[in-house]
């Protein structure tokens, strides 16, 4: 027994029970972590989460899986361009994984994330907001790189053969993911979350079907064309093919288009975005 | 003061609100509220629902921009300084913040993972029996367990002040108790705590401040000892023979005292009851030669104290 005594504040203590644990454990020493430990613990904490949900996989996994092989197999559709049915619909499917993680998922997970107060929660936290916005575009290119490795081994075991350069397929990949995250994000940060999760599925099936993911847009009518060729999905699949079927150099008419929607949607989510 | 050694800036109030309002369009929330928190005290705002007790927080931590009005918390503004303010303050929301499908350890191990000093996550989640079910997910656990789970979570990053929304809502006595001790350690530590409630006992138990809000505003302030004193209409009873002299107890008494046989040989005393007068009544019975029979003392609670204050107020 020590007479020590614990500096005493302001009043006298009220009722005294022992103690569980060992004195000054709980003195204050704040701090925030170092940025970077912040960003890779969210980031692998989101994407931890977004890989834990079954909902989620069924729409970034399954679904694209499951059309790669049945499209590739039966002839339902009839394709366009040099190769085989399957070096039609990779590219087409990897602009859908994109959609699917990018826009469709995490505008689900981050409208019930603002729902369930995990936003409100967070922006009390020593992460700072962008941080918190880094983490989730961390979690998603993740995601993403286990989809394209998957959907990739799938094709090629189908018998796909991709031409061109990685870098066009890169960037493509990346103005599509900045797209559809600003997008999501949109849709998550204004409407309640049972909105965002009925609209932001009926998108991703419309889009599907008329993006150019599996159907050509040569099938819809030459009248709606030019406003599906606009749109970003058409674009992601439209450049992917045009790289990796036709093995072109930098289809820029498609970036451009992507680069536009990046720059409208994440403008639009920055400053419509709600918190909670 | 002795924890100014400890605590340097222990000077600076750890809140200062000064005629904060906050109106959510037509109704007004907050209505020229003040209220100062000392470093190193447990406050609880005490109040019934739509007081304005969770504006008031909210506010504080930065969530709210005040419509009239400052809050200073640890000196900073809570919405220009944020960045800065928000390593140093642990935040229990009233309800939720949590991922639903996050578990509850690795919740806290994230939580933790933010913060430049944590507290050993283990030991943490062991004190707040949580550790049986840390691999259980945040939308499985039972609500009590989500309520510890957010106490850890506001904890962990060792904060200097710690605002706890509704802490013990909804949790049975023994978890409720847990969360006290944990509270008395806290400030045992020289960590400041905030926290609402609508628990009289939970003020009285815990709160070194407390401050009844209603309307808006802070209605009364002080001690929960101070609280009871003020406005004392306590009272001793007790039976004895009827029809005792009653004049003599009454100059024995201290002025402000009252003495009276409400129905034969049932007496009642009221006034600022205190051992003192308890010796008082006691010993005018001896002198009298009765013995005061169920003899019983009811001194104000908080709650009396409330029901007082907001009955006579408002809702009119």
């Amino acid at each position: 027994m020590t007479s020590q005594a614990t500096p005493s504040p302001a009043t006298t203590p009220r009722a005294t029970t022992p103690r569980a644990t060992t004195p000054q454990a709980y003195a204050p020493r704040p701090g925030a972590a170092p940025v970077g430990r912040m960003l890779r613990a969210q980031t692998a904490l989101e994407t931890r989460m977004l890989l834990r949900n079954g909902e989620q996989l069924l729409l970034t996994v399954v679904i694209p899986s499951v059309l790669l092989v049945l499209f590739s197999a039966v002839d339902v559709v009839s394709t366009t361009g040099p190769g085989k049915r399957v070096d039609f619909l990779a590219p087409g499917l990897l602009a859908l994984a994109v959609m699917s993680t990018a826009f469709t998922g995490q505008a689900i997970a981050t409208g019930f994330e603002r729902r369930y107060g995990v936003l409100k929660r967070l922006g009390a936290s020593p992460l700072p907001r962008w941080g918190l916005m880094t983490a989730k575009t961390g979690s998603v290119l993740v995601t993403e790189v286990l989809q394209v490795a998957l959907l990739s081994v799938i094709a090629l075991a189908l018998g796909w053969h991709p031409h061109g350069d990685p870098l066009p397929v890169a960037a493509l990949l990346l103005l599509g993911t900045a797209a559809f995250s600003g997008l999501g994000l949109l849709m998550a940060g204004t409407l309640r979350a049972e909105a965002t999760l009925a609209a932001a599925n009926l998108v991703f099936i419309l889009l599907l079907l008329a993006g150019g993911v599996v159907v050509p847009l040569s099938k819809y009518p030459s009248a709606v064309r030019p406003a599906l060729e606009a749109l970003p999905i058409s674009a992601l699949s439209d450049g992917l093919r045009t790289v990796l079927q036709q093995g072109a150099a930098m289809p820029w008419s498609d970036l451009g288009i992507l680069a536009a929607w990046s720059v409208l949607a994440l403008a639009a989510a920055a400053r419509f975005f709600r918190w909670e | 003061m002795s924890s100014q050694a400890q605590h340097p800036r222990s000077a600076e109030a750890a809140v200062e609100i000064r005629g904060l309002v906050k109106r959510y369009g037509e109704k007004t929330a907050v209505n020229g509220l003040d209220l100062t928190v000392a470093r190193g005290s447990v406050t609880a705002v005490l109040g019934p629902n739509g007081a304005g007790k969770t504006s008031t927080i909210e506010t504080c931590e930065g969530y709210r921009r005040p419509d009239a009005g400052t809050v200073r918390v640890l000196g900073l503004d809570p919405v220009a300084d944020a960045a800065r303010l928000r390593p140093r303050i642990g935040v229990m929301l009233q309800s939720g913040g949590i991922y639903p499908g996050a578990r509850a350890l690795e919740m806290l191990r994230h939580t933790a993972r933010l913060h430049a000093h944590p507290l050993d996550v283990d030991a943490l989640a062991e004190r707040l029996g949580l550790d049986s079910c840390g691999r259980t997910s945040y939308r499985r656990l039972s609500g009590g367990q989500q309520q510890r789970l957010a106490l850890a979570m506001a904890v962990v990053g060792r904060p200097e002040l710690v605002f706890l929304d509704e802490p013990t809502a909804g949790l049975d006595p023994h978890a409720r108790h847990a969360t006290w001790d944990l509270v008395r350690d806290l400030r045992a530590d020289g960590v400041s705590v905030v926290l609402t409630t609508h628990h009289m006992d939970e003020a009285e138990q815990l709160a070194d401040q407390v401050a009844i809000v209603d309307g808006g505003r802070v209605i009364a302030e002080g001690s929960p000892e101070e609280l009871c004193r003020a406005d004392a209409r306590n009272t001793v009873r007790f039976r004895a023979t009827p029809g005792l002299d009653l004049a003599s107890l009454l100059k024995a008494l201290p002025d402000g005292s009252s003495a009276g046989e409400p129905t034969p040989g049932s007496y009642l005393v009221e006034g600022a009851v205190d051992p003192q007068l308890l010796a008082t009544v006691t010993a005018w019975c001896a002198q009298s030669g009765v013995m005061p029979e169920r003899l019983a003392v009811e001194r104000n609670t908080l709650e009396d104290v409330f029901l007082e204050l907001t009955g006579r107020d408002l809702r009119a």
